[in-house]
């Protein structure tokens, strides 16, 4: 082996020594888990999507009011909380610890809205439109269950994030935890909302009665 | 060293700024969205649209407030190959799910 190849080797990202990605290994561990559970939830959109495709009479009950526009405004706390999120992270890397539990405050606000909202809707569903996981007055009992699987997932999700977020704020206003850490929470947050880009159109829109 | 300096890293490689200006396009892509979805067109146009409108998002969520692009190349090329090839995969279904309203005896 000549002397160039063996410089070459050593300093390669993949001879061993240093991570190749260039990050920590909380973070790569985060993008692995986000990265499974994209594939969950996947799995739940096609299976109401091909619920859907295989009932012509898959309903619409979503009014514009409130379901559509209650849909809306969880969308817009959500976007909004991972604009917080990010400026958190933000100020956690400039070493501004106070401003940065600020931010994940908000983040949180704007996640506790999502769930007081949806569930809201829930219960509008559930009360006026009488759509439950198991039935439903238009007789696609699978409208049901993949609706509340897919969403209660979902929200299961933010309210476990809340939890997190809760954590992650209190650690950073006691100087625990450094900036990586809000970062790996953030990453978590970002994919909480991601997910709901998707479910607000495919479920709500798609099913707006009109 | 004070506490204040450790913690100062290499960051970002975008400003608030780069973030509230993504934040707005999020917010008008949704605008978008919900407008589409009032127009009355033919369902697969409007599914077409949605997930197309959707991935864009998705993108710039990925991209900028998680931060990828602007890490490695091999982190994206280890993780998102393989989570596209997987969801590709499940289209796998969609013949059987599309059949079956074709299939059901009449009532």
């Amino acid at each position: 082996m000549s002397s160039t190849q063996v410089t070459t080797m050593a300093t390669s990202d993949w001879a061993g020594g240093r991570s190749p990605y260039a990050t920590n290994s909380k973070k790569f561990g985060m993008w692995l888990f986000i990265i499974s559970d994209a594939l969950t939830f996947s799995a739940l959109l096609f299976a109401y999507t091909y619920s859907r495709v295989s009932n012509p009479d898959w309903p619409k009950p979503f009014h514009f009011s409130p379901s559509i526009v209650f849909s809306s405004i969880m969308t817009f706390c959500l976007l909004s909380s991972s604009l917080t999120m990010v400026m958190g992270v933000h100020a956690m890397n400039h070493g501004n610890r106070k401003a940065a539990a600020g931010w994940i405050l908000a983040t949180m606000a704007g996640g506790a809205a999502f769930v007081v909202l949806h569930l809201t809707e829930w219960l509008n569903l559930i009360n006026n439109e009488h759509v439950t996981p198991f039935d439903n007055p238009w007789g696609v009992p699978l409208f049901g269950g993949t609706f509340f699987a897919l969403t209660g997932l979902h929200m299961t999700h933010v309210v476990i994030g809340l939890i997190y977020l809760a954590i992650l704020c209190q650690a950073v206003l006691r100087g625990k935890f450094k900036a990586e850490d809000v970062e790996v929470g953030g990453l978590y947050w970002h994919f909480v909302d991601l997910v709901w880009m998707f479910i607000f159109p495919l479920v709500y829109l798609m099913s707006a009665k009109i | 060293m004070s506490n204040h300096s450790e913690e100062v890293q290499h960051v970002d490689g975008a400003t608030s700024l780069t973030f509230s200006k993504v934040w707005i396009v999020l917010l008008v892509l949704t605008g978008v969205e919900v407008f589409l979805a009032y127009e009355q067109l033919p369902t697969l146009i409007m599914l077409t649209s949605f997930l197309g409108l959707s991935i864009v998002k998705a993108a710039l969520i990925i991209a900028y407030f998680m931060h990828l692009k602007f890490e490695r190349l091999s982190l994206f090329l280890t993780l998102f190959p393989m989570l596209i090839f997987c969801i590709v995969l499940m289209l796998i279904f969609l013949g059987d799910a599309s059949r079956i309203p074709v299939m059901r005896p009449p009532v």
